[in-house]
């Protein structure tokens, strides 16, 4: 169950190679440019990765527990566009939005896991379908053209930076908000009951469910965080990508290849909230390296399909390798 | 698609799982014949516009049938839609209108998916890499690929290969009868031969398949093959439809997703090892049928889409609320 047990013979030392893909890229980006160890560079950099790397938080859950959450992309759209139709450039109406549309993640989420659990719909599909509906939804609410800006209140989250920090001069909101969010995460993951039975009912819903696991309440629960990740990974995006329908298409398969990045096992029984962030720090990352290499958006989706593959099939590997 | 059902539970009499395709194929076709009846368009109802609304869905159902094939082996292919547009921009590039390239063209078309299939299929057999990511990230590769070097409507089909797309046969499309003939084959390779037997083994249960003596990796990389070819058969319909190959004509169609759920709704299990090919065409048909039936009703295209999402999981639960096994 857990990355360090019972492996008969170890040839690589037990570090998550996602770290070390991080480590290489981020030297490659400090050799391609030396100012991206100033504060600005990184904290810009970790203030981009930020709505990734809080949604791959919330995915590792679904994907531990044996699942996919296909509905999280639109779900950032529809929290986006939502919250603009909803404050309607009244900035007081911001502190009753964002409560608003987080209980809307965590609907979503329910939604989506009480159609797996009770209608036992794959949650390929199922999680398509909201993907499917919310996509609609979200059209349907802006009338296909969302107006155009958030008040500066709601956009505080995303764009806000508190200056005059000792040591790193300036800390983004965004980042704080990431460090708590994937904090708390990691906690509930790796150091509660709750992370434990994620981890059993994605090994073997059976013996969990012999052992006393609420199966339905815990994958619940799970596609409950990744609704409620979705929603936060929305507000911090309204803030600093602007309200468009399509703010939130292809997160959901970014956020998945972060979770696999970090080692996280497709259908169920491994997965880690920390290397899920590593992940997406990584896919971060490359995106910027591409950048700098001034490559263009094809190359990009090339490169991400070449690494999704190549962390899977390496991953695969290791395992055999070490007979766990 | 009798061959691996799930035995053991109900031999004889009424099984469910057979009949649920045709069941949920006259419960569309009756929503729609009440639709037009009430909104009084009675004119919906003739034998033309029943072929009319099938034509509209023939790429996917091509594609759907190649999707079958992989999800019975319990693997997915994701990569269709852009190969679809790869195919379709590849085959109307090599035309550029001369009559005398189309055999070319189809050639080409083909190989190019040949040879995404088997990629597809070695990296899922050999390198065990799931089928979902090995394919999504085949998808990204191509459809890099692909708008790296095209970014609008690129060549032109000669009027000889419109035939594909336009042509009649006596009152029926040239096209819905290649589908029809299609489905045939594709049926007549899961009934009647080794390789489909095999399919629904390692669907089934694939090491007990791989102790059966069946080369599963064969088995699966074969079926990924079948697939992507009958996706670049959609790509070059699709060509021959709109006279011309764009890099978005797939993703555009979501043919990936939709392929995907017009398998599940004709009732193949995404586990694989149970379903077949005419649940897959009852699929299509109930998907064109509610599509028409938004049309006939006038409903807004956002709302459609609302209720098309729902639409799908209902469909499937229709099937899945039955089963007492735990989902992933």
């Amino acid at each position: 169950m857990s990355d360090s047990a019972t492996a008969p013979k170890r040839r690589l030392p037990q570090i998550n190679p996602v770290w070390v893909l991080l480590t290489v890229l981020v030297v490659a980006i400090i050799f391609m440019n030396p100012r991206f160890i100033e504060p600005t560079g990184y904290m810009n950099f970790l203030k981009r990765a930020a709505p990734l790397a809080i949604l791959a938080a919330g995915q590792v859950y679904v994907i531990t527990s044996g699942g996919f959450d296909l509905s999280v992309g639109s779900l950032i759209t529809l929290v986006v566009v939502g919250s603009s139709m909803l404050t309607n450039n009244d900035p007081t109406a911001t502190y009753w939005v964002i409560p608003l549309m987080l209980a809307m993640g965590l609907g979503v989420g329910a939604v989506n896991g009480l159609v797996v659990c009770f209608l036992r719909v794959p949650s390929l599909i199922a999680t398509l379908g909201m993907m499917i509906t919310l996509n609609g939804l979200a059209f349907l609410w802006s009338g296909g053209a969302p107006r155009g800006y958030l008040p500066d209140t709601f956009r505080f989250f995303g764009r806000e930076l508190i200056r005059d920090v000792p040591l790193v001069r300036f800390i983004p909101v965004s980042v704080i908000v990431l460090v708590v969010v994937v904090g708390l995460l990691a906690w509930l993951m790796h150091r509660t009951n709750l992370g434990r039975q994620v981890h059993a009912i994605g090994d073997n819903p059976v013996a969990a469910r012999l052992a006393g696991v609420a199966v339905n309440r815990v994958r619940i629960t799970a596609f409950m965080l990744s609704g409620l990740s979705a929603a936060i990974a929305g507000i911090l995006l309204g803030g600093f990508a602007g309200v468009s329908t399509d703010v939130g298409s292809g997160y959901e398969l970014q956020a998945i290849t972060a979770a696999v990045l970090g080692g996280a096992q497709l259908l169920g029984g491994r997965g880690s909230v920390p290397a899920a962030l590593g992940g997406a720090l990584a896919l971060t990352a490359i995106f910027t390296l591409l950048n700098f290499l001034g490559l263009p958006q094809p190359v990009r989706q090339v490169v991400q399909g070449l690494i999704l593959i190549a962390a899977v099939a390496f991953a695969m590997h290791r395992r055999r390798q070490t007979g766990t | 698609m009798s061959i691996a059902e799930d035995t053991p539970r109900r031999k004889a009499g009424f099984r469910f799982e057979r009949w649920a395709p045709l069941i949920l194929l006259g419960g569309a076709l009756a929503i729609y014949v009440v639709v037009a009846l009430v909104t009084g368009q009675a004119q919906y109802l003739t034998f033309d516009n029943l072929i009319a609304i099938l034509g509209r869905s023939i790429a996917l159902g091509i594609t759907a049938i190649g999707q079958t094939f992989v999800i019975l082996v319990a693997s997915i292919d994701l990569s269709v839609a852009s190969l679809i547009s790869a195919t379709a921009v590849l085959a109307s590039v090599v035309m550029d209108g001369s009559p005398a390239m189309i055999l070319p063209a189809i050639l080409a078309a083909i190989a190019l998916g040949g040879l995404v299939g088997l990629t597809n299929g070695l990296v899922v057999s050999g390198l065990k890499v799931n089928p979902l990511i090995a394919t999504l990230g085949m998808s990204l590769i191509i459809q890099g690929c692909l708008s790296a070097f095209v970014s609008n409507f690129a060549g032109e089909v000669p009027a000889a290969f419109q035939m594909f797309a336009y042509g009649e046969l006596g009152p029926f499309p040239v096209a819905l009868l290649f589908l029809g003939l299609l489905a045939v084959m594709a049926w007549a390779v899961l009934r009647f031969t080794k390789f489909g037997s095999d399919i629904y083994a390692v669907g089934g249960n694939e090491e007990a398949a791989r102790f059966a003596g069946i080369k599963t990796g064969r088995v699966v990389i074969l079926s990924h093959v079948i697939c992507s070819i009958c996706a670049s058969i959609a790509g070059l319909y699709l060509a021959s439809r709109l006279r011309s190959g764009a890099p978005w004509i797939g993703s555009d169609g979501v043919y990936d997703l939709e392929s995907i759920a017009v398998v599940v709704i004709g009732g193949t299990v995404l586990a694989g090892g149970r379903g077949g090919v005419w649940g897959t065409m009852a699929g299509m048909l109930i998907f064109s049928l509610i599509d028409s039936v938004f049309n006939i009703a006038g409903v807004d295209s956002f709302a459609k889409q609302v209720l098309r999402g729902i639409i799908i999981v209902a469909a499937v639960a229709f099937y899945a609320i039955r089963s007492k096994r735990i989902v992933a």
